[in-house]
């Protein structure tokens, strides 16, 4: 998914009975973080690391989403023993659609790849990263690309 | 161990603000990104002051703060209490106290190590209980996540990350191939 492409509109249920859609979130940059599996060792380091990012994430207005194709009493057990402050989405059913849209879905495990996303407030993809599955990409991509919407907005 | 040339590099060289063991002439640089809560920098802890003893002056260890806040609840305070024992010159007798007892790190066993090492001043309590340091930590974790800090401990040989594990015999091999003459 090259930098410049629209990024794809989804809606996905972030708790029993709330979704999100990409589309509410026009108007702020929006990180998008696809990861294999709740629990797994390298996704909970990774998210507990966006976890203590809040603060640099709001800095720049942006919001932050986990995805995976876990369901959502899943993530709401993960998210409470890892004592995560962002929403994490359940690409649950159909299962996989969304990352499958982002080109983020690993057909032979069944699962979400280690995918990030930085989409503008305008909705488009401006950077973007796949890591191989088990290395935990950490945040300093994020955070770049981050800064340099900042640049490039205030150039406008 | 061959360092990987697309390893990501320290953003933050180390300097005047970084608590150091060993000579500035030392030929390697070891810094360590780590928090007091993390049983794995408590594992690696040990094997630390094993290499420091093995490299001698060869090594110059550094140690910057990583805490994960969230799923290690008294990690940052800990922070802010090596931090605040620095400011009287003992970051290394609390770095020390709070590795070899990571299981008491609440705001009380602080105190409590602060007297064993003679820090307890007003001025420790103070700094403790206004989060002075918080600020100072903070830029610790933020230089490290630039650096691609992704987990704790994360390591650095002069400069660049250690991707390999950090078991005593490996990290000990991939320090003396940095020492290396022709290496640098």
């Amino acid at each position: 998914m090259p930098a410049g492409t629209p990024a794809p509109p989804f809606e996905l249920k972030c708790t029993p009975d709330q979704t999100v859609s990409l589309s509410d979130f026009r108007g702020r940059p929006v990180v998008l973080a696809f990861y294999p599996a709740d629990w797994s060792p390298v996704c909970s380091d990774q998210m507990s690391l966006y976890n203590e990012l809040l603060p640099e994430f709001e800095k720049h207005n942006a919001v932050l989403f986990g995805i995976s194709v876990d369901g959502i009493w899943c993530h709401g057990a993960f998210a409470r023993d890892r004592k995560l402050h962002f929403p994490l989405l359940a690409d649950f059913e159909p299962k996989g659609r969304v990352s499958h849209l982002y080109g983020a879905y690993l057909d032979k495990d069944g699962e979400s790849g280690r995918a990030l996303f930085v989409i503008d407030k305008k909705g488009v993809i401006r950077w973007s990263y796949i890591s191989p599955t088990g290395v935990n990409p950490g945040a300093e991509g994020v955070l770049a690309a981050l800064e340099s919407l900042e640049a490039d907005g205030g150039r406008k | 161990m061959n360092s990987d040339p697309h390893s990501p590099r320290l953003v933050l060289p180390v300097g005047v603000r970084d608590h150091t063991q060993g000579s500035a002439k030392a030929t390697v640089s070891l810094v360590e990104y780590g928090d007091y809560e993390c049983p794995y920098c408590g594992a690696a802890y040990p094997i630390v002051k094993e290499v420091q003893k093995r490299m001698g002056v060869k090594l110059r260890f550094v140690f910057r703060n990583f805490p994960l806040g969230n799923m290690h609840p008294h990690a940052s305070l800990a922070a802010e209490a090596a931090e605040a024992a620095g400011a009287q010159d003992k970051f290394w007798e609390m770095h020390d106290m709070l590795y070899e007892n990571q299981d008491a790190l609440a705001k009380n066993d602080l105190l409590g190590y602060a007297r064993r090492i003679q820090v307890d001043s007003p001025r420790f309590v103070a700094a403790l209980t206004g989060h002075e340091f918080a600020e100072r930590v903070r830029e610790d974790f933020l230089s490290g996540v630039k650096s691609g800090v992704n987990g704790t401990p994360t390591f650095y040989i002069n400069g660049i990350r250690h991707n390999a594990s950090y078991e005593l015999e490996v990290l000990m091999q991939a320090l003396e191939a940095a020492a290396a003459p022709g290496r640098h």
